[in-house]
């Protein structure tokens, strides 16, 4: 399945360009109610490259809805039998306990148990057989599935965000973990790169690169490295967006004049065009469905977001509030649209709820771009400016839980969420 | 919500089975394997499935100065405005004459625009005015062949700063030769 072609990569270490993007994380807000949860450090853990207890606690931290009950150095695996009773007098309601040791075969056996501290309960566990570089996935997911025992929702901690930093004129696309840690440069370049997509089974992503001093659509393996001009027109080529399948791509051309939008297959054949409107088509978006496709035009005067069948075909337009409207998201459930509207002078992020039309403002900045879902529809990802630095924040639907990525790289932008199925 | 009825609706909710994300899972009621026997989907010891492989971008061809050209390669656009002004013309009269009396030479039009706004939006507005610019040159008879727009949008500014007098210098169409 994973081709070892690897005639485009370089190895991370050899390359000129940097190497570790670090962020800060910032929480602000908390859940409705959090649960007291003790994580107790793995068997076998210390000295590692990566303190799988520690991942699992910051992602359960960052979600703003578990606070993290002191362990006070106690010494368990996944194989004890607690004392929920002492564990209930220090104020945990659930208990994770676990171990790490390795194999014949060099790779890591990442073990663990969830407790339910409370009712005195085995609420199970795992094993993982992983090797060493992909110790942070283990513990990602290991908070993935306590998150979901524990909240009755998908977790996204083991997924992935590819976003864009710039620092002089260094330009560079990368992929991390989505706390922001382990990145790695997918594509590093001197010329910008914008809009990055990632394809249904997260194993490409398209962007856009001006490295031929003019917008490309690119189409990349991001295990392999491996690439191919997806969109390589006359004029412009920009926005690129996978339908749901994986199989076709949306995008913009302006080869027959002004910007419209034209689908084409995942290897960039069979060229269709899907607008044809006087003004600006652009950003197209499909449904999960795969049979609309949401989009900015400005047609009617000003830019505003539409919806036509993912054919082409009659559009209708679907925001009203406010002379500027543009970023359409949609979430993976098909239920919300996030996008960007100008409110005076400020570009604000806006979720609407697409069934009713009712449209909620999610933040309090001005300067807000490019919104995308994680795959469990709950969090938005986006970036902004916090005094005067471009950065990347996450929030809740209500709005109320927001992270902030602060990096040390330089402006971040574009951010776009992975799905699961790493 | 406490725990305890979260627990009742997890359970009921994940009744049909535990997350299982692609990987070597293993329940823990199941026998533990003695010797690794569990394939990770991508095979062996060394592969990982957090692996990026770096590709660096190779620099695109400079653009090529014609050193005998005194031509101005910038003209400026107002806020909100894709129409060429009067003022440059001029400018757009002397490539136009240049390209139509040497058919091998080609023009890149570059358009640009200020800060403000979503990136893909200002590239279809920075479009607009690298077509402006286009539109004029092949009205005064420079072939469609000889001519490319393309735009950058806000990508890359001329001027730094967010104010007028950065915002005036950044919503321009450059004139590239080759």
């Amino acid at each position: 399945m994973w081709s070892r072609r690897s005639f485009m990569a370089v190895p991370a270490a050899a390359a000129a360009w940097p190497v570790m993007a670090q962020f800060r994380v910032d929480i602000s807000g908390v859940g409705a109610t959090q649960f007291p949860i003790a994580v107790v450090a793995f068997d076998g853990e210390a000295g590692r490259t990566q303190q799988v207890s520690a991942i699992v606690r910051a992602d359960l931290e960052r979600s703003g809805q578990f606070r993290m009950v002191p362990t006070d150095g106690a010494v368990l695996n996944e194989r004890a039998n607690p004392v929920m009773t002492a564990w209930r007098s220090r104020g945990a309601d659930a208990l994770v306990a676990g171990s790490i040791t390795r194999l014949a075969d060099g790779r890591v056996d990442v073990r663990f148990k969830l407790w339910d501290a409370v009712r005195g309960q085995d609420l199970g566990g795992e094993a993982h057989a992983v090797a060493d570089a992909d110790l942070r996935l283990a513990a990602h997911r290991i908070a993935d599935y306590i998150y979901e025992k524990l909240t009755g929702e998908r977790g996204v901690f083991a997924t992935r965000i590819a976003y864009v930093t710039q620092a002089a004129q260094r330009h560079t696309l990368w992929v991390a973990d989505s706390d922001g840690e382990g990145a790695q440069v997918a594509l590093a370049s001197a010329e910008p790169i914008i809009s990055p997509a990632w394809s249904p089974d997260g194993r490409e992503l398209a962007y856009v690169s001006f490295e031929t001093r003019k917008p490309v659509v690119y189409g990349q393996d991001v295990a392999t490295g491996q690439r191919r001009p997806i969109a390589s027109y006359k004029g412009s080529n920009s926005a690129p967006a996978w339908s749901p399948d994986g199989q076709q791509i949306a995008a913009v051309l302006t080869r027959d004049g002004l910007s419209q939008i034209y689908a084409m297959n995942r290897s960039g054949n069979n060229l269709r065009r899907l607008t044809t409107s006087a003004g600006i088509d652009t950003e197209p978006a499909f449904t999960p469905d795969g049979r609309s496709i949401y989009f900015v035009s400005d047609r009617g005067g000003s830019p505003q977001i539409y919806r036509m069948p993912a054919a082409g075909g009659s559009a209708e337009r679907v925001t009203f509030s406010g002379s500027y409207n543009i970023s359409p998201a949609i979430s993976p459930d098909g239920r919300w649209m996030a996008y960007i509207t100008r409110d005076g002078g400020a570009f604000r992020l806006q979720l609407m709820e697409l069934a009713s039309g009712t449209v909620t403002t999610l933040t309090a900045t001005a300067h807000d771009e490019s919104p995308s879902f994680a795959p469990n529809s709950r969090l938005i990802v986006y970036a902004t400016r916090v005094n005067g630095r471009n950065v990347l924040m996450t929030t809740t639907l209500d709005g109320r839980i927001k992270a902030t990525l602060l990096s040390n790289r330089g402006d971040v932008r574009e951010p776009a969420w992975g799905p699961y199925g790493r | 919500m406490n725990l305890r009825s979260l627990v009742t609706l997890g359970g009921t909710v994940l009744l049909a089975g535990v997350l299982s994300a692609c990987g070597s899972n293993v329940k823990l009621d199941e026998t533990p394997p003695v010797e690794s026997r569990t394939a990770t989907p991508v095979g062996g010891a060394g592969q990982s499935q957090s692996q990026v492989s770096t590709v660096t971008a190779p620099s695109g061809s400079a653009s090529s100065l014609d050193a005998a050209s005194q031509l101005a390669r910038v003209v400026y656009f107002d806020f909100d405005s894709y129409v060429l002004k009067d003022e440059f013309r001029p400018t757009v009269s002397g490539y136009a004459r240049l390209l139509t009396s040497d058919p091998q030479r080609r023009l890149m039009i570059e358009g640009h625009t200020d800060e403000r706004g979503g990136s893909e939006y200002n590239l279809a507005l920075g479009q607009k005015r690298a077509e402006a610019v286009r539109r004029a040159l092949e009205l005064l008879g420079v072939r469609e062949n000889q001519l490319e727009a393309v735009s950058y949008g806000k990508e890359r500014p001329a001027a730094a700063g967010s104010n007028e007098e950065a915002w005036a210098k950044n919503r321009r169409a450059e004139l590239i030769l080759r």
